[in-house]
């Protein structure tokens, strides 16, 4: 049993909010005493069965959990090898797996007896899952949204707007996902006593990695009951999209110890992983660094300055990763893979045919990686891959790279 | 006794309160930043920070950031900013030097190969405004054993209970920052900022210096009547930002020098 403990992958972070070198509590003097504040106060609502009861009953009726394990039994004929399933989050309420993380901090926040909720937003996706709560709660909204991201990703801006959020569109630095989340931080760090930030991924300064991640393991857990289920047994491989990495990181977790288990990250390659940068693969292209409150790894030059990712899914388009991902790539635990615009376009393309199934750029990644893999696994091997989000916001995007003509609106 | 602690110990022997300014390296240009550092000890500046451009400086208002932009696309590194120390410190030995920005840039570089190349540029001292107490093993412990100042900022939400892990490994002087924002935000009132610098002088015998929206000799000197001294960076920014001639910057900062010392 000792030996077991030692051996376990899942008792991170340490009390430093360390996974291994990685992660940490990077911020200026002025966010300290709140972050240590949300720590105890998510300490003790993990161990608070009320608090869980809440999330239980949000997610059974607000989100429709658990999401269904689901067998894509022609994707599997079409490729002629591995078994593939899917998770199906993109079924849940807003359209992705943001939902599951943004329910468990809000409910903190309420409980903080905060009043003001601020979040960054890449694709929109947490945005709009974080206005969707808020509204649920009638609290204050302001979501951060990089200017390049609000002008490609107009529906889910009218949708935070119906909400009833504030969209600030951010213009400090490139105007990107990263410049968001530095407009988030100059936010809190300027009203600190009412408001909440609610981050969208594994990133940020402790506890929000291992917090974000407790709130998305309910993924991985029902994936882990769902596959019993269907096939009396573990999967073989398990693969998920990466950009800050919550959807991998929740799917991920549960598996951690189940050592047969072969887990595979997909991080966006952009136009490939080359010099030019023009990806955003933090793992196969960058190297540790300190950002927004954490240790990890970076895209970054020569000088420690940071670069722009670039990626087709505006939600993978971040220059860091989260923290225990770099660890777990370090430790070898978790292989990390790119897949090109290219090959996450083929396949995106693929599902909607295959499937029915349209799903969003993110889990195409991950779908694209799981196509270049299964035609040569045998046909006993089972591949679970997190379909994180539906492809809805993608559409004007995809049709663009595809040549068709659409009006967005009249 | 580094040159931050002499300088301290001369402005009390002659009873002045210290004035700090804040100017960012390569801001607009190497040449010009240089100029302008050069010419600040005459214009009445008892400290100089030198802003190390960081791309994503998270707690710094638009001012700064731009500020950085313009540092970096002309081109300006760490190792310029190591440069331009060294080049000021050829004609002045005594005006301590305190290098302010973020971690990435100086973890980047290694932090045993920066603070020997610190140390030699004739850096005094390091405010990290991303390094907590929390994280005192990354820098803040070998900077104080390779002899430079850790300068610390203190804040309106670091309370009693935490006000000391905050000063524990302080070094040089504390930098009360007088409100909760970013840099070039609203100034404090001096009758607000008082009773913080009692605070935090209760628990440590350091000079407590108060920044962050000071912009006019007035508050500079309302400021430093209530601590040991001013610190004001947007203000003077600005002033280059609008492309004004170097001896119009510099006689914009003796007019905020002399506010700080008049206190």
């Amino acid at each position: 049993m000792a030996e077991d403990l030692i051996n376990s992958f899942m008792t991170g972070p340490d009390e430093n909010g360390r996974f291994g070198d990685f992660g940490g509590r990077f911020v200026s003097e002025t966010l300290m005493p709140l972050i240590l504040e949300l720590e105890k106060q998510y300490e003790h609502a993990k161990t608070d069965d009320s608090f869980w009861a809440e999330m239980n009953d949000l997610w059974t009726h607000y989100v429709g959990r658990p999401s269904p394990l689901y067998f894509a039994s022609r994707l599997t004929e079409h490729l002629g090898g591995a078994k593939i399933y899917m998770k199906r989050d993109e079924l849940n309420h807003t359209g992705a797996h943001k939902i599951n993380n943004v329910l468990g901090q809000i409910i903190l926040a309420r409980r903080m007896g905060k009043t003001r909720i601020i979040a960054e937003t890449g694709a929109g996706q947490h945005g709009v899952a974080t206005a969707t709560v808020c509204a649920k709660f009638g609290l204050k909204c302001v979501v951060y949204m990089g200017a390049h991201d609000v002008e490609r990703q107009k529906p889910n801006v009218f949708r935070m707007r119906l909400l009833g959020a504030e969209v600030v569109p951010v213009t400090s630095g490139r105007g990107t996902l990263k410049d968001a989340m530095n407009d988030a931080l100059r936010d809190w760090v300027t009203n600190v006593r009412d408001t909440f930030y609610c981050i969208g991924t594994v990133a940020g300064p402790h506890p929000y990695p291992a917090m974000v991640r407790d709130f998305q393991q309910i993924i991985g857990k029902e994936a882990k009951a769902q596959m019993q289920e269907a096939e009396g047994r573990l999967p073989d491989t398990i693969i998920a999209a990466i950009g800050g990495g919550s959807n991998a990181m929740g799917l991920f977790f549960p598996f951690l110890d189940d050592k047969s288990v072969e887990i595979i990250g997909v991080e966006a390659g952009g136009k490939g992983v080359n010099a030019d940068m023009e990806h955003c693969a933090s793992l196969t292209g960058g190297r540790p660094g300190v950002l927004h409150g954490n240790r990890t790894y970076l895209l970054q030059d020569d000088d420690g300055q940071i670069l722009e990712g670039y990626s087709i899914s505006a939600g993978l388009d971040y220059p860091g990763i989260g923290p225990e991902h770099s660890w777990l790539h370090e430790i070898g635990r978790a292989k990390y893979v790119s897949i090109t615009d290219k090959e996450a376009l083929a396949a995106f393309q693929l599902c909607c045919e295959q499937e029915g199934i349209i799903p969003a750029l993110e889990p195409s990644h991950a779908l694209a990686h799981v196509i270049k893999i299964a035609p040569e696994l045998p046909k006993d091997h089972i591949i679970c891959m997190n379909m994180c989000g539906r492809g809805d916001k993608d559409i004007f995007t995809v049709a663009k790279h595809l040549g068709f003509e659409m009006a967005e609106a009249d | 006794m580094t040159r931050i602690d002499a300088k301290f110990a001369a402005l009390k022997a002659e009873g002045k309160k210290a004035f700090v300014s804040y100017i960012m390296a390569g801001d607009p240009d190497y040449a010009t930043s240089l100029e302008i550092m050069k010419g600040l000890p005459a214009a009445g500046v008892d400290i100089i920070e030198l802003g190390l451009p960081f791309t994503d400086p998270m707690a710094d208002g638009p001012t700064i950031q731009l500020a950085g932009q313009r540092a970096l696309e002309g081109g300006q590194t760490l190792q310029k900013t190591l440069d331009m120390a060294a080049e000021f410190r050829k004609s002045d030995d005594t005006t301590p030097i305190v290098l302010m920005g973020y971690y990435n840039p100086i973890y980047s570089r290694g932090v045993d190969k920066f603070l020997t190349d610190a140390k030699a540029a004739g850096i005094d001292g390091l405010i990290v405004v991303d390094l907590p107490p929390e994280e005192d093993e990354e820098l803040c412990i070998p900077a104080q054993k390779a002899g430079l100042n850790f300068i610390r900022l203190a804040t309106p939400t670091t309370d009693d209970q935490r006000l000391p892990k905050v000063l524990q490994n302080t070094s040089g002087f504390v930098y009360y920052v007088s409100i909760t924002g970013i840099t070039g935000a609203a100034a404090a009132e001096a009758t607000d900022v008082a009773p913080e610098v009692a605070r935090i002088k209760s628990q440590t015998d350091l000079p407590v210096i108060v920044g962050f929206g000071i912009r006019t000799p007035e508050t500079s000197q309302a400021i430093a009547s209530v601590a040991d001294g001013a610190v004001v960076g947007s203000a003077i920014v600005s002033e280059i930002a609008a492309g004004k001639p170097v001896p119009e910057v510099l006689s914009f900062v003796k007019g905020l020098a002399d506010g700080a010392h008049r206190a």
